[in-house]
């Protein structure tokens, strides 16, 4: 059974001033039409819809947007802002709700952070994506070996999983590795996981 | 001079940032000032008898009230100093609650600013004058722009109190959009059943004057004396010998011709009468598709008509009325839907108009009152309907509820189950908006007598699903879900803005319109029918949204301030107009060329040219005044002298 949520207890004003002020996105002008959801090509996973995390951050229900998969199951395609009546940029405020997930040492589907650590680890050390090696890593960091396994040899026929990295001219890839050194430092001073 | 000054309190609304009493001590120091004192409600009965009192007893001629703004009550304390007997031009109003009170907290600021706006008006009063309104005659006929629901309503009631009505209609036919309308809500009787008599009415009433299919080209003029051209368009058929039989329409053979009437879902021919019902029920050919007029062979209709009433060579003429008050009841538009590019923007032939669909459901429509997909003709078994298309949207730059389309959707469902009783309605909505009388009953019959499905959320898209039917995505924000409807046909319902043309028509009333093209109220409580535009009232949604009860409501109220305003023979002159001084005047006529009312016009006194003011037509804007480079122009209530008066009180 779940417990009635006590609206008065359970609001953390800093929690709504905190994403308003990362996203730069006014709560307040959701009227919860819904239109983010109905169009969201993500929602069959989600556990709760966007329009319910737009109203979870706006009743300021921190640990019930924060905790969510549906925040690490968004693919920022956009199309909630795009059909948003009220011009919130709605993928922005799930991309700042990862954010401050993150900085709480909440991920609930870590499975998506490894992804992400394997894609940019190959763009860290390539400059490019390497589809292979961003397949290899996912699966040492999450023991998924078999994973997607299966579409492996239609990939391979069309090309779609070359063996070398693509190589970029002009030490191109070394500069990429720079900038992804710039930003392990910033997060290093404000103290986030990279 | 002897002057009393008033202090108001109003309430805490002065009183609790400004020192009232040590204000009014103060103003006891001001040249002239005889007598100063702070009342609680200088509005009230018993602040405006203190004023009658101390006029009498300190015999005093003119009298400052400091209190708020001159919107508000400059007309009731005039009054007052009019009952005690002085000239009501003898009174300044110093605001100090919107100016002083409302703005600032420091109450020692706010008292000395109070002071010095109490002086500068005391130095205005010392060099005031009495004014006299002149007297003007007033013509008592009234011009109704817009033969819809609203304006037929204003017509025939200004008609039945004796008033000569001249109505002006854009389109062939009056009726307006309630015509086009198969049922109305809640009590679901037919439209044209309520309207048809209506219209009857105004065709065969002694006092109206119909000029349909024309439109206002200018007007001039002023409250009781206006002047309107009006174009009447070339219609190609002279409706003083056109029977309305209908036999050129039976043989027009350009049967390709879109129908307006029908919003589009028919074709019909060039020339035509649009509905059974229409009034004036004379034929109209479209220029544009008809074949003489495009390729100069046909002639047909001109052949067929029995009373020879086709006249090709017709050219639009002009009529000019003159007219005491004007009624504006011009309308609304739907909004082009077809932004929406999710909802295939116009290009799915099954994805229509609320108002293409009440066509479709109207007998005297283009499927005879037959529901069928435009596309294929088939009925369809599930419809879906989409509410707020258009409307509280700020992202394509419309705010505002519609106001009517939740109650036409549940209509529009329940006509839809009595016309296909095996049918399927889903309703995707916001919030329904049902306030009316019987309103919210009627929508919940929908739900509970009829089974439509009313679902909480919006549609993010449609597409084809490639086998003649419409995939439907939204969401049930209620139970939090993504949902999905295979639609055979939907039904958006449009927001609504204004008439086209209606900024145009404003500019040329002098009226002051809305972001979207609504007419602008004097009062957006008290005055709703009024303009700031003096005898120009309104009617219907050029307003705002509004049902047809309440287009109704709002008709007969500007015919009752049409009626109000006729009861008096004439009209008094607002005396703050402009006032030439003739020895100063060197007629070099720049002030008869920038008044914007025509009401400086050149005259000979002793053999030289002076300009000379039409006191009943200047509305005192002063732009005179500011042009004269002589300064031999004054605006009365307004001089240079009265002006600069002000100015050394603050200053000096």
């Amino acid at each position: 059974m779940k417990d009635t949520i006590d609206l008065g207890k359970k609001r953390d004003d800093a929690f709504i001033t905190e994403v308003e002020a990362h996203s730069g996105q006014k709560f307040s002008t959701c009227y919860q039409c819904g239109n983010c959801t109905a169009g969201c090509p993500a929602g069959f996973a989600y556990d709760r819809q966007v329009n319910q995390i737009m109203r979870g951050v706006q009743l300021g229900l921190r640990d019930k947007v924060l905790n969510s998969r549906s925040i690490w199951m968004c693919l920022s395609c956009s199309t909630c802002s795009l059909r948003c009546p009220n011009n919130i940029d709605v993928a922005t405020v799930m991309e700042t709700l990862r954010h401050m997930a993150r900085k709480e040492k909440r991920v609930a589907v870590p499975k998506v952070e490894k992804f992400w650590f394997s894609f940019l680890d190959t763009v860290r050390a390539f400059g490019r994506s390497w589809e292979i090696g961003t397949m290899a890593l996912y699966m040492l960091r999450s023991l998924r070996v078999f994973t997607d396994l299966d579409l492996a040899p239609e990939a391979l026929k069309k090309q779609k999983l070359p063996f070398k990295p693509h190589s970029i001219p002009d030490g191109g890839a070394a500069a990429v590795t720079r900038i992804f050194k710039r930003y392990r430092e910033r997060a290093k001073r404000e103290g986030v996981r990279p | 001079m002897r002057i009393g000054v008033f202090i108001c309190h109003c309430g805490s609304n002065i009183a609790a940032t400004v020192d009232c009493a040590k204000a009014a001590e103060i103003a006891k120091s001001f040249p002239d000032v005889v007598y100063a004192a702070d009342t609680m409600y200088t509005c009230a009965e018993p602040g405006q008898a203190a004023i009658e009192a101390a006029i009498h007893e300190h015999k005093l001629d003119g009298v400052v009230v400091a209190s708020c703004s001159p919107r508000m009550h400059e007309a009731t304390f005039r009054r007052t100093v009019e009952r005690a007997g002085l000239n009501r031009y003898m009174f300044e109003m110093a605001n100090i609650r919107e100016h002083v009170s409302w703005i600032g907290k420091d109450k020692e600021a706010n008292t000395n600013k109070t002071a010095e706006l109490v002086k500068m008006a005391v130095a205005k009063l010392r060099n005031n004058s009495p004014l006299t309104a002149k007297t003007f005659d007033v013509t008592k006929k009234v011009l109704v722009i817009g033969g819809g629901v609203a304006g037929i309503q204003a017509a025939l009631d200004c008609a039945e109190g004796g008033v000569p009505v001249i109505l002006v209609e854009r389109e062939s036919t009056i009726g307006g959009k309630m015509a086009k309308l198969d049922k109305t809500f809640p009590t679901v009787d037919c439209s044209a059943c309520i309207l048809g008599p209506k219209m009857v009415d105004v065709a065969q009433h002694p006092n109206i004057t119909l000029y349909a299919y024309s439109e206002v080209e200018e007007v001039s003029g002023y409250v009781g004396n206006f002047s309107v051209k009006i174009r009447r368009r070339a219609s190609y058929v002279d409706w003083e010998k056109c029977t309305g039989c209908g036999a050129c329409s039976e043989k027009c053979p350009s049967k390709k011709t879109p129908d307006a009437f029908n919003e589009f879902t028919g074709l019909t021919t060039a020339i035509n009468i649009p509905f059974p019902q229409a009034i004036p029920k004379k034929a109209v050919i479209n220029a544009a598709h008809c074949r003489q007029l495009t390729k100069g062979k046909c002639g047909v209709c001109a052949k067929t008509c029995p009373t020879g009433a086709i006249d090709y060579a017709m050219q639009d003429a002009f009529v000019t009325e003159e007219v005491g008050c004007i009624v504006a009841a011009t309308g609304y538009e739907l909004m082009d839907w077809t932004v929406y590019q999710e909802y295939g923007g116009g290009v799915w032939p099954d994805v229509i108009t609320s108002l293409q669909y009440e066509r479709l459901l109207s007998a005297s429509g283009p499927t005879g009152g037959h529901i069928v997909r435009p596309s294929d003709g088939r009925e369809p078994q599930t419809i879906v309907f989409i509410q707020c298309v258009g409307s509280r949207d700020k992202s394509i730059g419309r705010p505002y509820c519609s106001g009517f389309c939740c109650m036409y959707t549940a209509k529009q469902t329940i006509l839809t189950k009595d016309h296909l009783p095996w049918s399927r309605s889903y309703v995707f909505y916001m919030d329904i908006r049902a306030p009316g009388k019987m309103y919210d009953e009627f929508t919940r019959r929908a739900v509970e007598e009829y089974g439509v499905e009313y679902i909480r959320g919006r549609v993010s898209a449609i597409y084809p699903d490639g086998q003649g039917r419409y995939v439907v995505m939204g969401a049930d924000t209620l139970l939090g879900e993504q949902v999905e409807i295979k639609a055979d046909m939907v039904v958006l319902a449009v927001g609504i803005e204004a008439a086209r043309g209606a900024p145009g028509l404003a500019e040329k009333l002098r009226i002051s319109y809305d972001a979207y093209g609504f007419y602008m109220e004097s009062h957006v409580k008290l005055k709703p029918v009024e303009t700031n535009t003096a005898g120009v009232f309104l009617a219907g949604v050029c307003q705002g949204a509004k049902d047809i009860p309440a287009s109704v409501a709002q008709g007969s109220a500007a015919a009752a301030k049409v009626l109000a305003l006729f009861a008096r023979d004439k009209l008094e002159n607002d005396p703050q107009t402009a006032q030439v001084d003739i020895r100063r005047c060197v007629g070099c006529g720049k002030c008869i060329r920038c008044c914007p009312f025509g009401a400086i016009k050149d005259s000979e006194i002793r053999g030289e040219n002076k300009a000379q003011v039409i006191e009943t037509v200047c509305q005192g804007c002063g732009l005179c005044t500011a042009t004269c480079p002589q300064g031999a122009i004054q605006l009365a209530h307004a001089t240079d002298n009265q002006i600069l008066a002000e100015v050394n009180a603050l200053c000096r």
